[in-house]
């Protein structure tokens, strides 16, 4: 089957291209990929080439060709998440391989990479094994799993890191239980240089966060919930930047919540220490007080911060101090969220939303929409290592197809994902994805 | 006039003419307290379950009589013999007490908001018996009930709350009545229990009595859980008393007629002297009576509310 | 929406208190053990000016108590508004007293039952006796006033309404 993708407006960092143009897919491949702006200018230089809006042939109608015009629509990279709990193994009834990939895929991802807190822990290779296996089986899209660094994420010994990389992991965290013991995480970013394949901190320390459910501040005072203070996670932030300059490891930071977070990394970064940083929709789309009236919906950890927070997050996008945006989406059952704050387990399903709220960055003039493919495709993939991030010929066909001025609602009932977790129900958003194309595979 | 909400989950939620209600209301009760027979029909045939998932006595046994004297039905769960151990859920042990048919569940939990995850979830009239380190508002309008009845008024008085404010839901709701009626609160207690974070409520934080107990009006002690200790909130009980309990000669700095309150129950010795709490000035027994007036009026206006 | 009617007027009223005080003293051939208690909020006004006239017949000062019985209503659910509760206090021991209740309107009987039950929560009076400024018919309950200052046929949706100088109005009784 052939997809031809007419007068779109192109967007394709890495090779320079922003500019209204088709793209034709062949068998999972990018087949031609062609810029009408620059048309005149290129064909002084090159032969002439087949043209693709008849599919590639000179002449007659092509049966097996779906055409899609594109017109006042964005054709992007497919997104990668690189911050994705997709709850399988042990805990399908929050979410599958098969409903999280579908998920990521109605939310314009092509590549998600599975968070290793599952049951059993992905701190072996026969479970890296299985979730492979079963994303080919039944995933709509691409997933790359992220091994724990240490056995059992207990931060106590590393675990099997160089078998899980042969298997195929591209990452290696203890995503939710930072590792508390500074010499652990020494030779966690010590011992991964062997294989060049990065750390995701989750920075907290959790003897000041201990017991905390929201950010700290007169809000959780009134609330009389126990915060967290910004400083749990600028402290670790500290503390692993100080590790990855000892030892020369890729740190990548997870999650950055607070503006302490940002001034911490951009100095670093000034510095010139090799690390990489993200944020996810939620810390620059809405506060702590979205918490109000106990909403467990909004309970995240990191929690939800402040005003002066999200602004600083966004300057951190703008600024390039953060590289990346994540969804960490992290779906739960509804039953498990209908409980006491305290008892409600922490995450936002977000996946289908965070296009859209991503695109809100856009809409204020954060980020222009290079930016964006960069922070959601080009960065993780470059930070990870995945050949996935590109519409260049010959590339895997992942291609999303974005309205950028589409308003819509969020509606948790309508999500794919198991997960209903969302704090922005109700909320309109402007943008979503219209088509992704996952390897040649049309998901509309 | 009518409260605006069937349930009450805090001070918070309240505007000051629904305290002058209630409190106007409780009046009437407290004159049925004085009666022979103590008892009004006001609720008969409605029912009221008393969901408490932390122990108490004293909350519970004044709601329990403050709901026998309204002629409710009174069913008593609690959480060693409900099936909150047995891992149901709130929500869950919630709606198999509205199948009973409450008509009010007074709820005590551990978990701050679990009165307010209730009342999303039932039909019946939830009252707040206290949520962790939420609020506890039958305690603060029992406790303005008492200032209103011991000075006349609660406006324009000096009111020092001295202990653990950071874990203390009697203060928080304190903190949100007396700053609604106009009173200059003092929130005494040592750095690590007093936030500076609190002064933004209009209050005013002390970390020393004797300036902080100057000239005040009314001082209310809270009680010291000795858990904290371990916890580095504080170094020892003794240091603690030493600094922070409440003497008779520290009293002195207090205005010659100021009373003192507790909401009990006493740790005598550490917050509060023995010759304070006994002391002519403690009204901490009239709090108990007043308590059931106030909890009989909280309940009398809400069955107002449901119809 | 038709005017008020108004039935009678300040020296109507006067005249007909007079004439109760005189009956109340008749019936319980004077003082002794009297007591009145008035039915907030207006039985609480006429119970006052019934024991002024009695002190003028008489020359004796009997207890005026006054009573809220919103406890004891059997309508907490049905009304659009929340009675406000008023003062009850009776300045004596009610056990073995011969209780007068006053109000200004006798109607269906369920307030003068609830304002029974109220008065025998409080004590055990030898009997208890009715006086009404009005009594305007359509009894619900099986009530009857031992001293009425004037019957007044009305329709059942017609509003009888006594107002008094207490509450910084003029006295009179107007229907509509």
């Amino acid at each position: 089957m052939k997809i031809l993708i007419k007068n779109a407006h192109i967007i394709d960092p890495l090779q320079g291209i922003d500019g209204i143009g088709d793209i034709l897919v062949e068998e999972g491949k990018i087949k031609g990929i062609e810029q009408k702006s620059r048309r005149a200018e290129e064909q002084k230089k090159t032969p002439p080439q087949p043209p693709l809006d008849k599919g590639g042939i000179k002449r007659g109608v092509d049966s097996e060709l779906r055409t899609i015009d594109a017109t006042g629509l964005y054709v992007l990279p497919g997104l990668i998440d690189m911050h994705t709990h997709l709850r399988e193994p042990g805990y399908e009834y929050k979410e599958t391989i098969k409903t999280g990939t579908a998920a990521a895929v109605k939310g314009g991802f092509t590549t998600v990479c599975a968070m290793p807190n599952t049951n059993p822990v992905n701190d072996n290779s026969s479970v890296t094994d299985f979730i492979i296996r079963k994303a080919i089986q039944e995933g709509a899209c691409a997933v790359y799993p992220i091994g724990a660094i240490t056995k059992g994420q207990k931060g106590e010994e590393l675990a099997e890191m160089g078998i899980m990389y042969a298997e195929g992991c591209v990452a290696f965290s203890d995503d939710g239980n930072p590792v508390m013991n500074s010499l652990i995480m020494r030779r966690a970013l010590e011992y991964s240089r062997a294989f060049k394949v990065p750390i995701i901190s989750h920075c907290e320390d959790t003897n000041l966060s201990e017991g905390g459910v929201m950010n700290e501040g007169l809000l959780s005072l009134t609330l009389g919930l126990k915060g967290i203070p910004s400083e749990a996670e600028e402290i670790m932030i500290c503390r692993d930047l100080a590790l990855a300059e000892l030892t020369g490891g890729k740190l990548h930071i997870a999650h950055v919540s607070t503006e302490g977070s940002v001034r911490i990394i951009r100095e670093a970064k000034k510095r010139g220490i090799n690390i990489t940083a993200e944020t996810c929709p939620h810390y620059f789309s809405i506060t702590e007080n979205t918490v109000e009236g106990y909403n467990t919906n909004a309970k995240v950890n990191p929690p939800l911060r402040t005003q002066k927070d999200v602004d600083a997050i966004k300057q951190g996008l703008k600024d390039g101090t953060i590289d990346v945006i994540a969804t960490d989406h992290a779906p739960h059952h509804r039953d498990e969220k209908l409980r006491e704050f305290d008892h409600a387990p922490s995450g936002i399903s977000g996946l289908e939303t965070a296009l859209g709220l991503s695109l809100n960055l856009v809409h204020e003039d954060v980020l222009t929409m290079r930016q964006l493919v960069e922070k959601m495709a080009v960065n993780p993939a470059n930070i990870l290592g995945l050949n996935k991030e590109t519409l260049k010929v010959g590339s895997d066909a992942d291609v999303v197809i974005v309205d950028v001025n589409k308003e819509y609602k969020v509606e948790a009932e309508g999500f794919i994902s198991k997960g209903k977790n969302t704090p922005f129900e109700g909320l309109v958003l402007k943008g979503m994805p219209v088509i992704t194309i996952c390897k040649g595979k049309i998901y509309e | 006039m009518k409260l605006s909400s069937k349930d009450l989950l805090g001070i918070k939620e309240l505007t000051k003419d629904e305290i002058i209600l209630i409190l106007d209301t409780a009046s009437g009760f407290k004159g049925v307290l004085k009666r022979n027979i103590k008892k009004v029909p006001a609720l008969r045939g409605k029912t009221a379950v008393n969901l408490f998932f932390e122990p108490s006595t004293r909350t519970r046994t004044s709601f329990e009589l403050a709901e026998k004297r309204l002629s409710l039905d009174v069913l008593n769960l609690s959480v060693t013999t409900s099936s909150v151990v047995k891992g149901e859920s709130l929500i869950d042990t919630a709606l198999n007490v509205q199948a009973l048919g409450a008509d009010f569940m007074v709820i005590r939990h551990s978990s701050s908001g679990a009165a307010h995850l209730l009342s999303k979830n039932v039909n019946a009239s939830v009252i707040n018996a206290g949520d962790g380190i939420n609020e506890h508002p039958t305690q603060a309008l029992l406790d303005a009930f008492t200032i209103k009845e011991k000075i006349g008024k609660i406006e324009g008085l000096k009111i020092a709350i001295v202990g653990d404010i950071l874990h203390s839901r009697v203060a928080k709701s304190n903190i949100y009545l007396l700053t609604k009626f106009g009173a200059e609160v003092r929130l005494i207690g040592p750095p690590t229990l007093v936030p500076q974070e609190l002064e933004k409520l209009g209050v005013k934080v002390f970390h020393d009595m004797d300036s902080g107990l100057d000239g005040v009006n009314v001082v209310m002690a809270l009680r010291i859980q000795m858990e904290r200790q371990g916890k580095g909130f504080f170094p020892s009980t003794l240091e603690y008393s030493k600094n922070w309990g409440l003497t008779s000669e520290r009293l002195f700095k207090a205005d010659k007629d100021a009373i003192v309150m507790h909401p009990g129950p006493i740790n005598r010795g550490v917050e509060v002297a023995s010759d304070v709490a006994d002391g002519p000035r403690s009204v901490i027994l009239e709090q108990v009576t007043n308590g059931l007036a106030v909890r009989m009026a909280v309940m009398y206006l809400l069955a107002g509310v449901r119809e | 929406m038709p005017m008020p009617k108004e039935l009678l007027d300040k020296k109507d009223i006067d005249r007909m208190l007079a004439r109760m005080a005189h009956e109340i003293l008749e019936k319980n051939k004077g003082t002794k053990d009297l007591c009145l208690v008035g039915i907030q909020r207006g039985g609480v006004h006429l119970a006052k000016r019934l024991a002024g006239k009695i002190k003028g017949i008489e020359g004796a000062e009997i207890p005026v108590g006054s009573l809220d019985i919103a406890f004891y209503r059997d309508d907490l659910n049905i009304r659009k508004e929340q009675p406000q509760i008023r003062r009850t206090e009776v300045p004596c021991e009610i056990t073995d007293m011969k209780v007068v209740l006053v109000d200004d309107v006798l109607f269906t009987g369920r307030s003068i039952r609830a304002a029974m039950d109220a008065l025998m929560d409080m004590g055990r009076p030898s009997c208890i006796q009715l006086a009404v400024l009005i009594d305007r018919g359509h009894r619900e309950l099986p009530v009857k006033a031992d001293f009425a200052g004037k019957n007044i046929p009305t329709a059942i949706d017609e509003n009888v309404e006594v107002s008094l100088e207490e509450d910084g109005l003029e006295d009179k009784v107007t229907i509509e």
